[in-house]
């Protein structure tokens, strides 16, 4: 037990963001911004799970993310969760919620969408938050899960 | 207040029927000055003239003005523009713009940032709404009612959008429908969960029957295109049992009509033109009257 704890140092101040599939971590890393943080990141890869075989975590050192950022992240990781340290306490932990509308996240996978021939930004409306399907709110094509590209 | 109509989902139910009711005043009297002053763009970044020369008609026998283009090779897209830049220049000379676009979603973005509204004329194998409001306004003038029918279409029912659109848009009428069509062209899946959400009662088979045939008040026809096939005898085996013969009206019901989007190729015989059932030539013409009802919703004209 102690072992493990010494793997990855604990936070002080931060966002520790657990249980993302390990498939997606780099997804999420990207869509975070976190190769333009200039404070300590630890990202775990191909970590064991209990629940999930293996799993990616993120401890990021005195950072907080919006809402609405951590809630775009459920779209490709939804058993994300997204703990806030203080003082080396964790003082709230929760699920990421998966937003109605994506706006400017995901790319259309139709290349015949009007969306992906001129600069515009893209639209994804969620229409079964179980799975993760969305349909792009220009050519209403749908998406799948295992086929979303980021923007 | 002006509107756009992109996708026949943006209409509500009451809106589909004052549409139809407005269509059949047109019918009755079809030149109305109701555009008296007001310029509409046609902005055709694909050709259809078929679909062009209604909207032109409906606006002319209005008594408004057209501009536009009728290819995009004439277009300033050529050059490189955006499509928000064309949209944004038309928008300052014309009252209301009608779009044809080969990408799709173009007139959803469209209809985003033009200051006039759009009607989209078919944004690629996406929506063609005025198509679905002529299908409407032809099942509902022959038959009389659009409730409790039973409409069964035929051919390419995966790729044709036709179809699609006229399947969503029946959802407020209690329809019963029957796809025919060969295993590469059935219904797909999510229409058919649509139907099963909304307790819309359908029937599927591969074979194009009599017996079908003869339960039906709306018999729906479509192309079936050789570019959807790999396997060109598997096109020539599909293409011939799919096409409706004259005889096979024999036993039909009096009343059933057999509507096609146009052009056909050879999916209805000849002979079938002749049958007092053909209606297809009378429902691309009613796409006049559904258009000019169109055109009024979009400008907010109540005439
Ligand atoms: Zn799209």
């Amino acid at each position: 037990m102690i072992k493990k704890e010494l793997a990855v140092a604990a936070l002080k101040n931060g966002t520790v963001i657990d249980h993302i599939p390990s498939e997606s971590l780099f997804k999420v890393v990207s869509m975070l911004g976190i190769k333009n943080l200039t404070s300590s990141v630890t990202i775990g890869f191909n970590l064991d799970s209990e629940h999930m075989g293996k799993k990616g975590i993120l401890k990021m050192a005195d950072v907080t993310f919006p809402q609405e950022t951590l809630n775009r992240i459920a779209v490709i990781a939804p058993t994300a969760i997204i703990n806030v340290i203080k003082d080396y306490e964790v003082v709230s932990k929760h699920k990421v919620v998966v937003p109605e509308e994506l706006n400017n996240i995901v790319k259309c996978n139709n290349p015949k969408c009007i969306s992906n021939n001129e600069p515009m930004r893209t639209r994804f409306h969620v229409i079964d938050r179980e799975n993760i399907v969305l349909r792009c709110h220009h050519c209403e094509c749908t998406v799948h899960q295992n086929e979303i590209v980021l923007k | 207040m002006t509107k756009s109509l992109v996708s026949i989902s943006d209409l509500s139910k009451e809106e589909i029927l004052a549409l139809l009711e407005k269509a059949g005043e047109f019918e009755k009297q079809p030149n109305q000055r109701l555009l008296e002053g007001k310029v509409v763009a046609t902005l055709f970044f694909e050709p259809s003239t078929r679909t062009r020369l209604s909207f032109e008609t409906a606006v002319n026998r209005l008594g408004g003005r057209v501009i536009g283009f009728s290819d995009a090779k004439t277009s300033s897209q050529s050059k490189g523009e955006t499509l928000k830049d064309t949209i944004m220049m038309v928008s300052n000379y014309a009252d209301l713009i009608v779009m044809r676009h080969y990408l799709e979603g173009a007139a959803r973005y469209a209809s985003e940032i033009s200051p006039v509204p759009i009607i989209n004329a078919g944004d690629g194998a996406n929506q063609h709404p005025s198509q679905t409001m002529l299908d409407l306004y032809s099942i509902y003038k022959t038959q009389g009612r659009l409730t409790d029918l039973t409409i069964t279409m035929v051919g390419d029912l995966k790729y044709g959008r036709t179809v699609h659109s006229l399947l969503e848009a029946m959802q407020y009428f209690n329809p019963t429908f029957n796809f025919v069509a060969c295993d590469e062209l059935k219904m797909p899946d999510q229409y058919k969960r649509f139907c099963d959400k909304l307790g819309i009662k359908y029937t599927e088979t591969t074979e194009f029957s009599e017996d079908i045939i003869n339960q039906t008040d709306i018999l729906y026809m479509t192309r079936v295109q050789r570019e959807r096939f790999s396997d060109l005898m598997e096109y020539e085996r599909v293409k011939s049992i799919y096409t409706l013969r004259a005889s096979m009206l024999e036993n039909s019901k009096d009343t059933l009509k057999v509507l096609h989007p146009l052009p056909r190729i050879t999916e209805i015989d000849q002979d079938v033109d002749d049958s007092p059932k053909a209606y297809y030539f009378q429902q691309a013409q009613n796409g006049l009257y559904a258009r000019q009802a169109i055109i009024c919703r979009a400008l907010g004209i109540k005439g």
